[in-house]
């Protein structure tokens, strides 16, 4: 076949395809195009054009579109194409309409006719070339225009053609499954075809009727399995093998099925084991192609009923992959570990290292698919590594679709496994910050509300010890520039509630604050009026403590312009904060409660305390009170909706009777808007909340004397008549009380257990300085993550980091690094401290007290250590993890050396037996002796063995330009 | 703790059969040289996933995994000398496959074209067509065998040959008739 040039092809032609071959940039290359478009449309409309001619016209319109044009001008001329005699043409015609064309186009209709008469044809390749596009252009309405040729044609003597008859039957039930439900018995009966290419194809169809309805095909598990045997020992034609693998796709097909039927079907399952483990044992593991069958033989090992034996080689298999160079291999590893281990949670322990091997590495499929991973194991006791791992790296990336996806993932781990509520704020906080626009606007309510009724009425120092911090954190964050909107709402709710709470900052310092808020974002109503709102609950509680109200000058500038805001509700907003201001303590007292936003409000929905009132108004004269469900012809969601009840008669609703006199403005309903209020504080819905300010303004007075009644307002069902529905104020409560234990958890019974991470992290940081000269002692660092990830045999993981840590206090770095260390935990005395510190005070002492003599310092850690650890004893610890320590050893071995010597691994283990102490010193003197030894083996690079085992790779692989398959993709430039 | 999840939701598709979303051929420089799709992309949304795509892949690093996530769905790559081919896969499936379904095809054309260059593909992109539409039908692999593949095309080109003869020397004569 002559490569260039090809064949009939005009000069014109192959120069345009050179010209836009030697296009230097995108838009000389669409400036080319768009002359081409230009020409052929002049072109096209010539009259008597050669057919010969009319083809290349074609051709070249598909290279218009392949390179991103519109060449829809063109599509009738393939179209008509398609109707020529000439199989010449009509190839080309068909191959262009199923370029062009979706399957909702207009011009299809002008196909059907032709695909209908070329099926017919006596020619196959017509046949073909019509079911090609059967495949492509059919669609939910014109199938049964060609259902039933295509159906005689399963049994058409080419295979070729039976095969594509499969495949556009495969096509139809993808579209519109009922319209060939009446053909399963067809496919079933394919599934025995003579020629392997039409059975392998029919299992696509079959997969998907098998994904569909199970049930019905349990009976071809017996029929599956036997193929899947025949084919696995070599019994198909040698034309359908794979680089010596028995037709590899047909066995993937094959294993993708099996894992369908097996799943939850104990019986199916037990006839598919023998078959599956052959697979297992026989598949070639030194080829991608193996490789691939392999992993889908694990994945059907995990679908269907659990067999140990299975379970075992697929873990094996899984071993293989993790350890293997290839990040393919690595990544399918990964992958598999995560189906695997939902049956067998253990067997993650074992990969802890090669796990975390694949989550620091620089390619970003496999981080993800690690963090997939991780999102399946994440338990309470690891949550918070985890998520915190998931945000520094949703921190580092820009792709919103998977930024998206990991916030949700952390937004669930963290209200899922959250450890306490402080961590719980801590976290939202840097998601918030990070990726608001991308969060769910109810994360934040669960947030606010978190902040505000997180901790019971009996731990109060706890309590407003979590909203100071909150305060502190975000007068922190809030001068950050470009704050997600989402995020600052939650900042100046909590300001708003919080922010004098605890008197550590003035009002004015706050109300600045909200003020450069208001100012930066004055774009954002909703923020704004988040803003002002806090504002108005910063001064009532001023007002209510007694004290002068000062406002600043640009706060009164914000009022004013604000008053004037096109947004009615800013003004409203404006307008009551200036009423509020106005009040004297007793009054603002009643209409903002400070911290109220958590108290249950108590709502008795008869209104008792009215009755007076509306007895009265009734012997006046006053129409009686009918209830909304005897009355008719009220829209509900109008009624609902009517916020100036108090003005108009709650009559939004078309009526038909004559009005009723007007109503005094009732002064009993007062109150209740007072108290939705402050619930709708809670939400803080962005909807204007004008009942407040007015009421409160005009009506407080008078409503003083119901006394005590006023804020514990039942509300539950008034607001159903009055207001909008909001948050039902009673659901927050509930959700609060388990939340108390976990909290009173973290600073009491969590002790033990939050001291150990938090002093790794005191260590990390000494220990990061150095980290890059030691290219073996990143273990003992990796070790501790995998500890905290992967719990379980954590602890004598712990010592031998300790080791490490130990070992660069050593070296002069370290001081510095000591240092450093003591800074970090130093400074949480005046930030609110990340919750793992925060339980630190006894360590803080420990490690700042040496401050002199490194090596102290770290035996104080020690010291921590043993005391929280529940065996007391270094020797327990030691003889009952040991084996643990081996394997754990054994895997940094292999893993960082590559078959360098195992010995000074094992030499380690038993210094470790040894007792702990000597264990310290044993790992740092080896680790420094051992570090220039294992770099240089790793600077040595290619060995001879790796190489050979590249050199056999790459001949597996095939294809390399590289090496010595020099026939395959010889570039020409190249 | 227990909070109220709210998970976005995600439009994956969460379906078993291999279903392959389209096949593109980008060159190094970023060009395109061959693509077909088959679930339905509009001619925006289809420059979109190709300017997108061959940025991230080629700025991949060579060790690196041949595969990309790509808005729920998977991509897998490969490079043969300037020329990367990928295919579009869902979340579920075997990327190992779809690798090794790019290398079928890529022996296909080897064999075709008797070792296969870019320059090949760029003069005969519709040959290339007619192979992949052999190799693949409606998003899943429809032959295994190089052998039937490479019978059927040539039966192909050599019925093309017929009829390219048949057609001259019949439009000669309408010619002539119509003179």
């Amino acid at each position: 076949m002559g490569s260039q040039g090809g064949i009939g092809q005009s000069k014109e032609f192959l120069d345009l395809v050179k010209s836009i071959g030697e296009a230097r940039s995108k838009a000389e290359e669409d400036r080319i195009v768009l002359g081409e478009i230009e020409t052929l449309k002049r072109r096209l409309v010539e009259p008597g054009i050669p057919k010969r001619k009319m083809k290349e016209y074609i051709i070249r319109l598909v290279y218009i579109e392949m390179l991103g044009h519109d060449a829809s001008f063109g599509y009738i001329h393939a179209v008509k194409m398609t109707h020529d005699d000439n199989l010449f043409l009509k190839r080309t015609g068909y191959l262009a309409v199923t370029l062009f064309l979706n399957e909702d186009h207009d011009l299809i209709i002008l196909i059907v006719n032709t695909i209908q008469k070329d099926l017919k044809s006596d020619n196959f390749l017509i046949v073909c070339a019509a079911l090609n596009a059967v495949c492509k252009l059919i669609n939910e309405e014109t199938i049964p225009a060609v259902l039933p040729q295509v159906v005689e044609l399963l049994g058409h003597q080419k295979e070729a053609v039976r095969k594509k008859a499969i495949m556009a039957l495969h096509r139809f039930h993808q579209k519109s499954p009922s319209s060939v439900s009446h053909l399963v018995s067809n496919f079933r009966k394919r599934l025995c075809d003579n020629d392997p290419g039409v059975m392998g194809a029919t299992l696509c169809p079959l997969l998907d009727l098998i994904n569909r309805d199970v049930s019905s095909f349990k009976d071809l598990v017996v029929s599956f399995v036997s193929i899947l045997k025949q084919v696995a020992e070599h019994r198909l034609p040698k034309a359908y093998d794979y680089h010596q693998l028995p037709a590899p796709f047909i066995q993937i097909r094959l294993l993708k099925i099996l894992a369908l039927l097996g799943s939850g079907d104990k019986q199916s399952s037990e006839q598919m084991y023998t078959v599956v483990g052959d697979i297992f044992r026989k598949c070639d593991s030194s080829s991608n192609m193996g490789n691939a069958v392999i992993y889908q033989c694990i994945c059907c090992v995990s679908s269907i009923h659990p067999n140990p034996k299975l379970l075992e080689s697929a873990a094996d298999q899984i071993a293989r992959f993790l350890k293997s160079d290839s990040h393919n291999l690595k990544y399918l590893g990964i992958d598999a570990l995560g189906r695997l281990i939902k049956l067998s949670p253990e067997i993650a322990e074992q990969h802890q290292l090669a796990v975390i091997d694949c989550l620091e590495d620089p390619d970003d499929t496999l981080k993800r698919k690690t963090f997939e991973l991780l999102h399946k194991m994440t338990k309470s006791s690891n949550v918070e590594v985890i998520v915190d791992r998931m945000i520094d790296y949703m921190i580092s990336i820009n792709d919103n679709h998977y930024k998206t996806e990991i916030v949700s993932r952390c937004v669930e781990l963290a209200e899922q496994f959250a450890p306490s509520n402080q961590w719980f704020i801590q976290t939202m906080n840097r998601v918030f910050e990070h990726a608001g626009d991308l969060v769910n606007i109810k994360v934040a309510h669960n947030l606010m509300r978190l902040i505000a009724e997180g901790f019971g009425e009996d731990d109060d120092t706890a309590y407003t010890h979590l909203r100071s911090s909150a305060v502190d954190s975000y007068l922190r964050i809030i001068g950050a520039p470009k704050l997600p909107s989402v995020f600052l709402q939650v900042i100046c709710w909590v300001l708003g509630e919080y922010g004098t709470a605890d008197g550590k900052y003035s009002a004015s310092y706050i109300t600045g604050k909200l003020c450069d808020v208001a100012e930066a974002y004055s774009n954002d109503e909703t923020v704004k009026a988040y803003a002002v709102t806090a504002l108005i609950k910063i001064y009532a509680f001023e007002i209510a403590a007694g004290r002068k109200v000062d406002i600043l000058p640009e706060c009164q500038s914000l009022i004013e312009e604000l008053s004037a805001s096109h947004s009615t509700d800013l003004q409203q907003r404006a307008y009551e904060l200036q009423a509020v201001i106005a009040l004297d303590a007793q009054a603002v007292e009643n209409i903002m409660p400070s911290d109220a936003s958590s108290k249950e409000i108590e709502i008795d929905k008869n209104l008792p305390f009215l009755n007076d009132h509306v007895e009265r108004a009734i012997e006046k004269g006053a129409q009686p009170y009918i209830p909304e469900s005897e009355r008719s012809g009220f829209s509900n969601a109008s009624y609902l909706n009517s916020q100036d009840l108090h003005d108009i008669p709650p009559s939004h609703g078309l009526r038909f009777e004559a009005y009723e006199l007007p109503k005094q403005p009732s002064v009993p309903l007062t109150t209740p808007p007072i108290s939705i209020g402050s619930s709708n504080e809670l939400i803080a819905v962005p909807e204007p909340a004008y009942d407040r300010g007015n009421q409160a303004a005009v009506s407080v007075p008078s409503s003083s004397n119901s006394g005590p009644a006023e804020v514990k307002l039942r509300l539950d069902g008034v607001q159903k008549k009055w207001g909008r529905p909001t948050y039902s104020s009673s659901s927050p409560s509930p959700s609060a009380a388990p939340s108390q234990d976990t909290v009173n958890g973290l600073t009491v019974s969590n002790g033990a257990t939050s001291v150990t991470p938090a002093i790794s992290k005191g260590r990390e940081t000494t220990y990061e300085p150095t980290r890059k000269s030691q290219v073996v002692e990143i273990s003992p660092e990796k070790q501790k993550l995998a500890a905290s990830l992967f719990g379980g045999s954590s602890k004598q993981e712990r010592k031998s980091s300790l080791g490490g840590g130990h070992k660069t206090a050593a070296k002069p770095s370290g001081g510095h690094g000591a240092e450093t260390s003591v800074k970090k935990m130093a400074v949480p005395a005046q930030q609110p401290p990340p919750p793992d510190l925060l339980d630190l005070g006894e360590t803080t002492v420990a490690t700042s007290g040496p401050l002199i003599d490194p090596f102290k310092q770290l035996e104080g850690l020690l010291d921590m250590v043993e005391p929280t650890s529940s065996t007391n004893n270094h020797g327990d610890v030691n003889a009952t993890k040991v084996p643990d320590v081996m394997a754990s050893f054994g895997d940094t071995a292999t893993a960082v050396e590559h078959g360098g010597n195992h010995f000074s691994s094992i030499e380690d283990v038993d210094n470790l037996m040894s007792g702990l102490s000597s264990a310290t010193t044993d790992v740092s003197s080896d680790g420094g002796i051992a570090t220039p030894q294992s770099t240089a083996q790793i600077s040595k690079g290619p060995n001879l063995k790796d190489a050979l085992q590249k050199d056999a790779l790459v001949r597996q692989m095939g294809v390399n330009p590289s090496s010595q398959n020099p026939n395959l993709f010889k570039d020409l430039l190249g | 703790m227990h909070y109220t999840v709210c998970k976005e939701l995600n439009s994956v598709i969460l379906s078993v059969s291999s279903q392959i979303n389209f096949v593109c051929l980008i060159s190094r420089q970023g060009k395109v040289r061959l693509t077909k799709w088959y679930s339905t992309y509009s001619q925006k949304e289809r420059s979109k996933a190709i300017r997108e795509l061959s940025g991230v892949i080629l700025s991949r690093g060579p060790k690196l995994c041949n595969f990309v996530d790509w808005k729920g769905h998977k991509v897998v790559y490969k490079r043969y000398a300037s020329l990367y081919f990928c295919i579009c896969i869902d979340e579920e499936d075997n990327e190992l496959e779809a690798l090794e379904v790019i290398h079928h095809f890529v022996e296909i054309l080897d064999r075709y074209f008797g070792s296969v260059c870019e320059l090949d593909l760029i003069f005969n992109f519709h040959k290339a067509y007619y192979i992949l539409d052999e190799l693949l039908i409606a998003g899943e692999l429809q032959e295994s065998s190089k052998r039937t593949i490479a019978k059927l095309i040539s039966a192909q080109d050599n019925l093309v040959e017929v009829a390219k003869e048949e057609a001259s020397s019949l439009s000669n004569i309408i010619a002539q008739a119509t003179k």
